[in-house]
Formats: C-alpha cells, sequence, structure tokens
C-alpha cells in the first residue's frame, strides 16, 4: 500500500432511511420473471424519468441454487441505495414471491410495491397500475434533497469488458490506485470476475486479511478453473478470448494479471457470494462472479455499488439501470473513435504520465459522477442487466456456491 | 504496477520480464537499446503485442509484470513476436491434446475491434 495521506472527498448524495447514501434516485422496477420484463419496461417507459426497468431472462421456476441466486440479486438491486423505492412486478405463478422481494428490499426503509400481472387483468391493466404506483413512488423519491456524504460511503465496483493489452499496462492500473484512494479515504473498492484471477490468484491471496478469506478466494478461483473444465472450455481457446488475443493478450495468465490490477494494493477484506450484500466499513472486497461482464456489474449494483468504473481497451458501451458506469480506456484509437463512450482517457500512461496522476483524475470523476454528473453510458441511455444463471449440472458437481 | 517504457515504443512492466509490450506498430528491423543490449525485431509487431527481450527455448518461462504468463513451444529468437502460435498457457488444459486450442488466436480484426467482443471480459 502507498504512503500517502487518505484523501477523503465531498459529495452531495441522497441520504436514504437506513443511513445510505445514493448517487442517483430512481425508482426501480424489477421483474421477478423473464415474463413480466416487457411490462416493466412498458412501465418505466410511460411512468417517465427518473423510473428505470431492470428486465432479465430468469425463468418462473429455476433450480434451488439458481433461486437463491436470483433473489439476491433481486433484492439486492432494490436494495441498493441508488434507489429511493422499487416496484417488483410477477406474472403471479413464479416460484419467487414479490412479496418476500419487496420485504427484503423495504428492510431499507424505503418504499416498496408488488403488482401480479394476472391479478391486475393482463398487460394494459398492469402497465396501467405499474405506472400509477410507479409514478407514486416517484413522487416520494423528488422530495429526497441531496445532501452531503463522503468518499467513505461509496462502494465503487470496478469491472473490465473487452481487454486488450492496454488494460494492464494502463487502464486497470489507473483504476486500481484509483480503488487504493477509495479504501484509504474510507471507501469500499470491489472487484469480480473470478475467472479473471486464474494464473494471478496467488497475488490476490498474499493480500488477504486472514486464512480463512484465502481458503476462501482459493476455492472459488478453483471452481471456477473447474467449471470451465465441466463445460469443456479449453482456455487457450475461450480465455483470453479471441477479441483478447487480436489485442495482443496471449494466456488467461497475462490477461489475469492486467486484470486483477483493477483492485489496487490494499488488503483483501472479504469474498462475497455473487449478487449477495456487501459488507459496510469499507475496505478492499472480491465478489465471486462469471467473467461475463454485464452479469458481473449486475451482481455487484445487487450486493450494493453506488458507481461501476468499468475498463474497456477494445471499446464497451454498457451501463446499467440504476447505476452509473464511467468507462476508461487505455487504448488511444479506442478512446479517439469511440471518444462519445469514453469517460477516462488512461491512454495518457503510455505517453509517460503516471499511473498515479491519471488515477487522480479518475479519482475526481468518481467523486463528480457521485454528485450528479452524468457519464457517457448514461447519457446514451445504456442500461444493460443481467444476472448470472447456475446451471444445475454445474451444482450437482461443483456444489452449490450460494 | 508501473512500467518503464523503452525508446518510447515498447514498455516493460517488470524489470525480470522478457518480453515488452508494443506502444505502436513497429515494423522488422527496430532496434530497441534495453539495458545496453541491443533487440532488433525480426518481424512486425503490431500494438499491444510482444516480443522478446532474449531468445527462449521451448519449455523456458515466458515472463510479463513480473510473473509467468506462460511456456515456450517453439524456440522463439530475441526480437521475435511473442503470442499463442509460440506461447501456451500454464493453466486451464482440460484433457489437454497438445495445442488445439490455440486455433482462435489469430485471423480477427484490427486492434481496435469491430468483432462482437462486447460481452466479453
Amino acid at each position: 500500500m502507498s504512503e500517502r495521506a487518505a484523501d477523503p472527498r465531498e459529495f452531495e448524495g441522497y441520504r436514504r432511511v437506513d443511513g445510505r447514501v445514493g448517487v442517483r434516485n430512481y425508482v426501480a422496477v424489477v421483474p421477478v420473471s423473464v415474463t413480466a420484463s416487457a411490462i416493466a419496461k412498458a412501465v418505466a417507459a410511460d411512468a417517465g424519468t427518473g423510473v428505470r426497468a431492470l428486465p432479465h431472462q430468469m425463468p418462473l421456476s429455476p433450480s434451488d441454487a439458481a433461486r437463491t441466486q436470483i433473489e439476491s440479486v433481486l433484492e439486492g438491486v432494490g436494495a441498493n441505495p441508488n434507489v429511493a423505492g422499487a416496484l417488483y412486478v410477477a406474472l403471479g405463478t413464479e416460484d419467487i414471491a414479490a412479496e418476500e422481494l419487496a420485504d427484503a428490499a423495504a428492510e431499507t426503509g424505503k418504499p416498496v410495491e408488488t403488482l401480479a400481472i394476472r391479478e391486475a387483468g393482463g398487460t394494459e391493466a398492469a402497465v396501467g397500475q405499474g405506472v400509477d404506483l410507479a409514478e407514486t413512488l416517484a413522487e416520494t423519491a423528488r422530495k429526497t434533497r441531496r445532501e452531503t456524504a463522503d468518499t467513505s460511503e461509496l462502494i465503487v465496483a470496478m469491472e473490465c469488458g473487452g481487454s486488450d493489452a492496454t488494460s494492464g499496462i494502463a487502464a486497470n492500473p489507473v483504476v486500481g490506485d484509483a480503488c487504493d484512494r477509495i479504501v484509504e479515504a474510507g471507501g469500499t473498492g470491489l472487484i469480480s470476475e473470478t475467472p479473471e484471477f486464474i494464473g494471478a490468484e496467488h497475488i490476490l491471496a498474499e493480500r488477504c486479511v486472514d486464512d480463512e478469506v484465502r481458503e476462501k478466494l482459493l476455492s472459488r478461483v478453483e471452481r471456477r478453473e473447474r467449471m470451465a473444465d465441466l463445460m469443456g472450455v479449453d482456455f487457450r481457446g475461450a480465455q483470453p478470448s479471441p477479441g483478447n488475443q487480436a489485442g495482443g493478450l496471449t494466456t488467461i495468465e497475462e490477461k489475469s494479471l492486467g486484470a486483477i490490477a483493477k483492485g489496487g494494493t490494499t488488503p483483501l477484506r472479504d469474498v462475497i457470494t455473487y449478487g449477495n450484500r456487501l459488507p459496510v466499513g469499507g475496505g478492499f472486497v472480491v465478489m465471486d462472479s462469471p467473467g461475463y461482464d454485464v452479469e458481473s456489474v449486475s451482481g455487484k449494483v445487487a450486493g450494493g455499488a453506488q458507481i461501476v468504473v468499468f475498463t474497456t481497451g477494445r471499446g464497451s458501451t454498457t451501463g446499467n439501470p440504476i447505476a452509473p458506469v464511467i468507462k476508461v480506456t487505455g487504448n488511444p484509437k479506442t478512446f479517439q473513435r469511440m471518444h462519445e463512450n469514453m469517460d477516462v482517457d488512461a491512454s495518457r500512461v503510455l505517453e509517460g504520465e503516471s499511473v498515479r496522476a491519471v488515477g487522480g483524475t479518475l479519482y475526481d470523476r468518481i467523486h463528480d459522477v457521485a454528485g450528479g454528473t452524468l457519464t457517457a453510458a448514461e447519457r446514451h441511455g445504456m442500461a444493460e442487466f443481467a444476472i448470472n444463471d447456475l446451471p444445475a449440472n454445474e451444482v450437482a458437481t461443483l456444489g452449490d456456491p450460494t | 504496477m508501473k512500467g518503464e517504457t523503452i525508446d518510447d515504443a515498447a514498455i516493460r512492466m517488470a524489470t525480470a520480464d522478457n518480453v515488452v509490450t508494443a506502444l505502436e506498430d513497429l515494423p522488422a528491423g527496430r532496434a530497441f537499446s534495453v539495458d545496453g543490449e541491443t533487440v532488433t525485431l525480426v518481424e512486425p509487431v503490431e500494438f499491444g503485442h510482444k516480443f522478446a527481450l532474449t531468445a527462449l527455448e521451448p519449455g523456458d518461462t515466458v515472463r510479463k509484470y513480473g510473473e509467468v504468463i506462460g511456456t515456450a513451444t517453439e524456440p522463439i529468437a530475441a526480437g521475435e513476436w511473442v503470442h499463442t502460435h509460440n506461447v501456451v498457457s500454464t493453466r486451464g488444459q482440460p484433457g489437454d491434446d497438445g495445442g488445439e486450442g490455440n486455433s482462435n488466436g489469430t485471423g480477427e480484426t484490427d486492434l481496435n475491434g469491430n468483432d462482437e467482443t462486447e460481452g466479453e471480459a
């Protein structure tokens, strides 16, 4: 860890009843299954600004382990402090009960409603009732004023997608520097994408605060490696992906060593199951997630992250419905070509600017975004959301990770 | 992780590394001065790709970030492009049958990628 003094910054956020601080003030319309996704989108579209849908593809009757994971994510997005109020929409025949999700999200003290499409009398009636409920929640949300908070109240999730060789030498070290600054200021820094620890897990293991956390980390990495084996995936073909390879990444070890740079250098406090709530009180934390970036981001936002910092060498445009996503690229050609989708140019590192200086720029930007500045993804209405599925055969062979 | 740039056109991430990363598209014949030695590229190396600083034999470890990133599968000369055609991972090789898994390594688009990398990490 660096020797510099902690540099906490203030920003204006939305203080929730449970004391947590949101950086956005949304009403979340959360479908319980795929059968309610289109209606959730219609409700959000008709209800107007500040109402965001989180459509997904999960079925009516998932397997037990998958169900636990889906419930955790759906509860978590409703509980996220960026959400002022939530509406859970179900067809009404799901194994997962909308009321239970609503009760869990309502433990934060925020208003939460439910809507059953069959009880409402079909699509049009459900959309109509949903819009009414969402507008009432939005009215309550508008009464929340921004008030002063600081870095220690932020959970910032680090992610990468579309990696190339610049990710590990420029963008990820810059994000790692910002992650260190957040943790040093009392906030929480979070990385995930466990398959991208393979070949670099010994470095993260050395950073674990105790043996229990170390064992948890190593067993989760081993499980991801065995999962690839189970699926018949040869890492040499699939990881790094063909796109990663075209960008100059040769092996999974090389990709992983570059990827974990996003997590900076501070002690690793805990390893959390996908979609579960993060511990309070700051520090550097790992969430066990798949490498698929949209699912990984969704899991971390369900865990409570208010802001996502997302590095991309080859260019990615994705956002999230309820959390601002800050795009950082270390590839100068990507920054030029996809300028409208990028927030921070980390390619300056390749021209000789220090990682620390550009990390400071990113740290500033994180607080600007916390205070309301829109990210490129937000300006373009990018709002991807997806929940990681847990196939029954995987759970039968490798055990239940939930 | 802070690298050391070499002649403003390549970066070495740690002093123990035996490969460095090109910071621009480099032509064959381009010479670099590294630790008092001259390394001359024997072939072009694209931006983001790696070349060897020293000669490697099959089975030798390839180092970047001061860590092992793979094993050489054939002789590699100093100044030669180092990628999936001559290096293999030491990890994640279920039912290893000797190298078929490298077939996806080439034939992609240019560096900025108009391919379908969206959704990949």
